[in-house]
């Protein structure tokens, strides 16, 4: 498919012939290429849409990277921002959980370790959550110009708040290097949480961006619960500090079997599962999964109408 | 195997559309504002609940954007869809181009569909001209080992290329169509889809567009393509849909379809005969009264096109009620941009001038076909008694308009051979053919 030609044609009548550059487009042998027939009609469950997902996923890598080369043009330190906020933010939880509420640790890990290994999930949590919720409307451009999976654009800005991940996870090296904690085998395990958290912020970002194209209201509600979630998630304290009677019921935030997961990778020994919760916490994050793609794909078609 | 790429079934497309009753009301009180601001609460919460969109305003209609449309298109076929703006057009290219789903009806497409409603779909600001090189070639459906391939004909074809490190936002208008043009125009679906992407960019850049589209139907593939420009629509389309109010309202070639267009705007106020409305005023009615002037065709009928292969002639009735030596008619024609282009009066042939006696008298004069280019022009009839004044002055509404279209089939053909016009019309308000000739000298 490579044979184009640009030839420049030499033109005697120079100012009116100036059409620039003649393009051949190659041939295409209609024999040779099998058309598949689309039928587009109302209501049609779309039969090949997974498929068509999977043909699109270039387009998904190319979103995700423009908005990671986007996200940190024209500022001064660029990347650093992603080192700032959760390192001021961990030494305000400390502080206050540690020193003037006085909350107990887990084990023997230092107070600063066990806050960090909540904080870095929640932050993944809360930026995809965010990042997905207000994708759609922020790619409205897109949406009413051109066709593709819908899918592709909160999953790939999910992929975005990674990025910002990983610049963190050099603060828990350096945590690590600096209390001299050595991890145990379960920080191998890690992988397993981070896709954990992606999924639990996926399920309801899809909902509610597609939510989010209707009705404008919920771009306000996202700010709220990332807010709220910071205190009512085990952030700055261990979930351990909850009574027992108590913690089948607050593993309902599947951001507990996160973070719970999370501490159990990186302090080793020193955390300990709690198994019952942490099953719940995959059950709700399928549920949440499992209803916001549906209500995704529900809402998909009307998109372009709407936004 | 049926050839057809795109079979259309009766396509609807309907949109709710709300309604402010309170503008329309001079006066409201308090009371009235808050029983509406309950109602339109509880209606947009019950929509929220069944499922439905919000719709500003405090009544609701159905809109129909696109009704009852069915068409069919032949593989390698190069339709153009015409017509106002809201006529349906956009969404029909939408529901093609699987953006929005009909609210009815059926489509089938056989083949890979690349639609281009926009010129530099999601170019990004902060990114660099290559980078949205990628960006843009990704989300019109090109693979990136396609887009490598292509990468320097596409720098190349958009002339962008010291620029090409700088971020888009600071690049010119015209470099950042270019650029998004030149994308566009590597793309290889076997159905591309033209929205109007051409009203953007200069004149030249448009003529470069257009034959870059016509070297793409060249090859076999279908094109779809929307446009107000009825010279675009002619040269590169076989064949057009004329859409009015979410209806096919005219199918054929793409000539009659257009003729038909521009004429349909025009009959209300411009159809080519002018009668003397009766508050028109006339401080000389003693001694000229003119009646009302017309063009017509050889074959007798008026309208707003004027074929270049045809005789016009345009005839002026007055009552001369007092002999005057010093009454002249004249005609101007105008461009379409308002331009006195030149002026033809009764003094161009002196020796009929004895005959303008007393009593009612019919004027007639040639249009002079062969000076005009395509495209549209005015002209307007006064009248003026010299030493005395004007028992018709210009811009009184008696103003025509009208469309000059070259059917001519030897220009046609000449057109089509490798000429550097390309099938559109010459460049110039005016289009005259001069009788050149070549000497030629031997070599020495």
């Amino acid at each position: 498919m490579n044979d184009f030609t640009l030839t420049v044609q030499p033109s005697s009548a120079a100012s009116l012939a100036k059409t620039g550059p003649i393009w051949t487009p190659p041939k295409i042998d209609f024999a040779m290429t099998h058309p598949h027939t689309l039928i587009i009609e109302p209501g049609m469950a779309d039969r090949h849409y997974w498929r068509d997902l999977w043909r699109y996923r270039e387009l998904f890598f190319v979103l995700a990277w423009r908005d990671i080369s986007v996200r940190y043009k024209q500022t001064i330190i660029g990347l650093a921002w992603a080192l700032i906020q959760p390192l001021l933010t961990l030494v305000v939880l400390t502080v206050i959980f540690s020193k003037v509420a006085k909350l107990p640790t887990e084990g023997a890990a230092p107070y600063a370790l066990l806050v960090f290994a909540g904080l870095l999930p929640w932050q993944l949590f809360a930026t995809s959550l965010s990042g997905a919720s207000g994708s759609l409307v922020g790619n409205a451009n897109l949406i009413s110009k051109v066709y593709f999976p819908r899918l592709i654009v909160p999953t790939a800005a999910v992929v975005v708040s990674f990025v910002d991940f990983l610049v963190s996870f050099v603060i828990l090296l350096g945590l690590m290097l600096w209390y001299q904690f050595l991890p145990g085998w379960q920080i191998l395990t890690l992988p397993l949480f981070v896709a954990m958290a992606f999924l639990a912020s996926l399920g309801p970002g899809l909902w509610i961006t597609a939510l989010n194209v209707k009705y404008r209201d919920f771009r306000y509600v996202i700010p709220f619960i990332v807010q709220f979630g910071l205190y009512v998630s085990p952030v700055g304290f261990s979930s351990s500090v909850v009574p027992p009677e108590w913690r089948l019921l607050y593993s309902l935030n599947p951001v507990v079997g996160v973070i719970d997961g999370f501490r159990w990778a990186i302090l080793g020994g020193e955390s300990n599962l709690y198994i019952p919760g942490f099953l719940l916490s995959w059950a709700v994050i399928a549920f949440f999964l499992w209803l916001g793609i549906r209500q995704f794909r529900k809402m998909e078609k009307s998109f372009a109408d709407l936004i | 195997m049926s050839n057809i790429a795109i079979s259309v079934e009766n396509l609807s497309k309907s949109y709710l559309i709300g309604h402010n009753a309170a503008q329309s009301e001079r006066y409201t009180s308090l009371r009235d504002v808050v029983a509406r601001n309950a109602r339109n609460l509880a209606r947009k919460t019950r929509d929220m609940f069944s499922g439905r969109a919000i719709v500003q305003g405090d009544e609701v209609e159905e809109f129909w954007a696109l009704k009852d449309v069915s068409f069919e298109i032949k593989q390698g076929d190069r339709v153009g869809i015409i017509g106002r703006n809201g006529a349906g057009k956009s969404t029909l290219l939408k529901i093609l181009s699987r953006i929005t789903e009909p609210t009815s009806g059926k489509v089938s497409i056989k083949g890979r569909v690349a639609s281009l409603l926009e010129v530099g779909t999601g170019f990004h600001p902060e990114l660099t001209g290559r980078e949205n090189i990628f960006l843009n070639g990704a989300i019109l459906g090109m693979s990136r080992a396609e887009i490598k391939s292509k990468f320097d004909e596409i720098v190349a074809f958009s002339e962008v290329e010291k620029f090409l490190d700088t971020p888009v936002k600071r690049y010119s208008s015209g470099m950042y169509v270019r650029l998004a043009f030149a994308v566009a125009a590597h793309l290889q679906p076997e159905i591309l889809i033209v929205d109007e992407v051409l009203a953007v960019g200069d004149a030249q850049f448009q003529k470069k567009c257009i034959g870059k589209m016509e070297d793409v139907s060249k090859d076999g593939r279908t094109v779809l393509f929307v446009s107000h420009n009825m010279d675009a629509v002619n040269n590169l389309c076989h064949s057009a849909l004329m859409l009015e109010g979410g209806v096919i309202t005219r199918k054929g070639t793409s000539f009659d379809v257009t003729r038909q267009y521009l004429s349909s705007g025009r009959r209300a106020t411009n159809n080519l005969n002018w009668i003397k409305p009766n508050n028109f005023k006339n401080d000389f009615a003693d001694i000229v009264d003119i009646i009302g002037y017309s063009v017509l065709s050889d074959s007798g009928q008026n309208d707003s096109i004027i074929f270049k292969s045809r005789i016009y002639s345009v005839e002026i009735d007055a009552n001369i009620k007092l002999r005057n030596q010093n009454i002249v008619f004249f005609l101007s024609y105008f461009s379409s941009s308002g331009e006195l282009l030149f002026v033809s009066d009764c003094y161009d042939c002196p020796e009929n001038y004895d005959d303008l006696g007393v009593g009612r008298i019919t004027l007639s004069v040639k249009v002079p076909v062969e000076l005009f280019n395509t495209g549209s022009y005015h002209m307007e009839l006064s009248c003026v008694i010299h030493h005395m004044g004007w028992p018709m002055m210009g811009g009184k509404g008696q103003m025509m308009a009208f469309e000059f279209v070259d059917d001519s089939p030897a220009t046609k053909m000449q057109f089509t051979a490798n000429h550097p016009f390309t099938g559109s019309s010459k460049p110039g308000l005016l289009s005259v053919k001069l009788p050149w000739s070549i000497r030629q000298f031997a070599q020495s």
